[in-house]
């Protein structure tokens, strides 16, 4: 597991689906370690009840079925599937509508998805996920990207404490890749991914979906921010440790 | 395929690891091997995949071994492979024998008459050396360059056509600072005496990876194409190492250029840095939306 991990590490994040089925084939026996460990792109089906889209992952499945966050159904149907109490699915249903509106406000475009489900009796978890093709084909507005998805996985635990408050624990992950191509410049490619942990104790006032709402929020600008400060920014580091650019300015003075 | 449920072939295996060692980041091979090894679960099967995949990914990478004795690097290229252990080194006229797998080079041996260009083209060859050598002094702070004759070595006079191929490569790895990268770059010229000119084709590739807990991989590519006309070796190497030098540079500008127009363009595309509105999700006040839509949804309006 330890070297399967490694090797998930150093492979370029944009073959990581090659990767894990790679793992999978290697280690079957470890297969549902992998499956839980390795992020890998979200999947999407479409809910036969109302054409709508949703995101598919560990936390809506049951045996080989999705249960769909829109029809609350599972596809393909499945007797006994589990689901949500009453409550907490009223809960899910608010957090998807308005979660589509962040959404939409955040990406112009993508697809989202929102699933809870009870993990005792003091606790629950909401899973928020989001997937956005960026390409020009896709929902890439200013049509620049040859190719690019963003999938990022929130994972939220949320867990009543005394007084009106509880404690949130929230894991993030983003997977990002994007290209340009063109002919003056060539193909530029960047993919990646990170993970990050955020826990905060909230009074529960303003209601448990003001609170993940908000950290998600904080949580997915910081992501996009040492994706674009950190992590690019190292990368062009090293570009420019390779071949520094000062050269460019003295040689482009004889020429002219 | 039949038994795709019972067990994987070794064959299968085998090109799986392949498949992993060949993408292993620049730099980062013997870390791969390593976790490929103990996944295998099977020395014999891991040599086999290892002595394949070795030989490709040292040439696709164009690593720099050094040669014993202090004679200088080798840069291990198709252009340069005699053999799969072998690769000339035509600036020092010797033979740099690999070891594939460990990237060290055993021994070397002179060159045979053979395995060298004509005296006409190595005029050229050496001038071509001479000339790109101190461009990448000058522009690579740790860059290797080699320049080998890949066509019509025997080429005798001007009447007769050849081919150079310029090799360009820096690596720097710093696993401490979680960061490795390379850049390479080939350049091929055709000596074309019809036209008494040179044909160029162009080839850059730029790699990085940060993984400080993370994973993220730059990964560019760019080809162009130039000419120049025929004229005494020494000329011809000053206007090829300009061309070089120029197109490179600007392939330079273009990297930083779309690295610059990330921010607000390329990045934005994916997710906004701040929503449409300019402002915070308004997370306290939710309500109004689904207000906004059962009014839509009673005047029959919207999804």
């Amino acid at each position: 597991m330890e070297a399967a991990m490694g090797l998930m590490r150093r492979m370029p994040p944009k073959h990581s689906e090659t990767a894990l089925s790679a793992l999978l084939t290697l280690l079957p026996h470890h297969s549902s370690d992998l499956l839980s460990q390795v992020d890998q792109p979200l999947q999407v089906i479409c809910d036969v009840d109302n054409g709508k889209e949703f995101i598919l992952c560990e936390y809506n499945r049951d045996a080989d079925s999705y249960r769909s966050p829109w029809s609350n159904k599972y596809h393909p149907p499945l007797e006994d599937g589990a689901m949500p109490s009453i409550e907490l699915r009223k809960l899910e249903i608010e957090a998807n509508e308005v979660f589509t509106i962040y959404r939409d406000q955040y990406y112009e475009g993508g697809i989202s998805s929102v699933y809870m489900w009870e993990d005792d009796e003091e606790s629950f978890v909401g899973c928020f996920l989001i997937k956005k093709d960026g390409s020009k084909t896709g929902h890439g507005r200013r049509g620049f990207l040859q190719e690019g998805a963003w999938d990022a996985i929130h994972v939220i635990e949320v867990r009543l404490e005394d007084e009106g408050t509880a404690s949130y624990c929230l894991t993030s992950t983003v997977m990002l890749s994007l290209t340009t191509d063109n002919n003056a410049a060539g193909t530029f490619s960047l993919s990646g991914s990170i993970r990050r942990q955020m826990k905060m104790k909230l009074s529960v006032a303003e209601g448990h979906l003001c609170n993940m709402g908000r950290m998600i929020e904080e949580m997915e600008s910081k992501l996009r921010n040492s994706l674009d400060q950190v992590y690019f920014g190292k990368t062009k580091e090293m570009v420019c440790t390779l071949r520094p650019p000062s050269e460019v300015v003295h040689m482009k003075l004889p020429d002219k | 395929m039949a038994d795709e449920e019972v067990e994987l072939s070794d064959e299968q295996k085998k090109e799986i690891a392949k498949w992993f060692l060949l993408n292993a980041p620049a730099g980062e091979i013997q870390f791969v091997a390593k976790d490929v090894k103990k996944i295998l679960n099977d020395d014999e099967l891991y040599h086999e995949a290892a002595s394949e995949a070795f030989p490709q990914y040292n040439k696709s990478h164009m690593i720099c071994i050094e040669m014993p004795g202090r004679v200088g690097d080798v840069i291990i290229t198709p252009f340069n492979e005699l053999e799969e252990n072998e690769f000339l080194d035509p600036r020092t006229a010797q033979v740099a024998i690999i070891d594939n797998i460990k990237q060290v080079c055993t021994e070397v041996r002179h060159a045979l008459d053979e395995e060298l260009p004509s005296a006409y083209v190595e005029e050229f060859r050496y001038a071509v050396d001479m000339e790109v050598s101190r461009y990448v002094g000058e522009a690579y702070p740790k860059g290797v360059c080699s320049v080998y004759c890949v066509n019509g070595k025997d080429a005798e006079g001007p009447e007769s056509d050849f081919e150079l191929a310029v090799v360009i490569a820096a690596a720097r790895h710093s696993p401490q600072n979680f960061c490795n990268g390379s850049w390479r770059s080939t350049w091929n010229i055709e000596f074309k005496s019809d036209f008494q000119s040179l044909e160029i084709k162009g080839k850059m590739q730029v790699g990085a990876h940060y993984f400080e807990e993370g994973n993220v991989q730059l990964d560019a590519k760019h080809e162009c194409n130039d000419s120049t006309v025929l004229q005494a070796p020494e000329d011809c190497a000053a206007a090829i190492a300009n061309i070089i030098r120029h197109h490179e540079a600007e392939y330079l500008v273009s990297l930083e250029t779309s690295y610059s127009n990330l921010p607000d363009t390329t990045f934005k595309d994916l997710r906004r840095k701040l929503p449409v509105t300019r402002t915070l999700f308004p997370w306290h006040n939710t309500s109004q939306f689904s207000l906004t839509r059962d009014i839509a949804k009673e005047l029959g309006i919207g999804k």
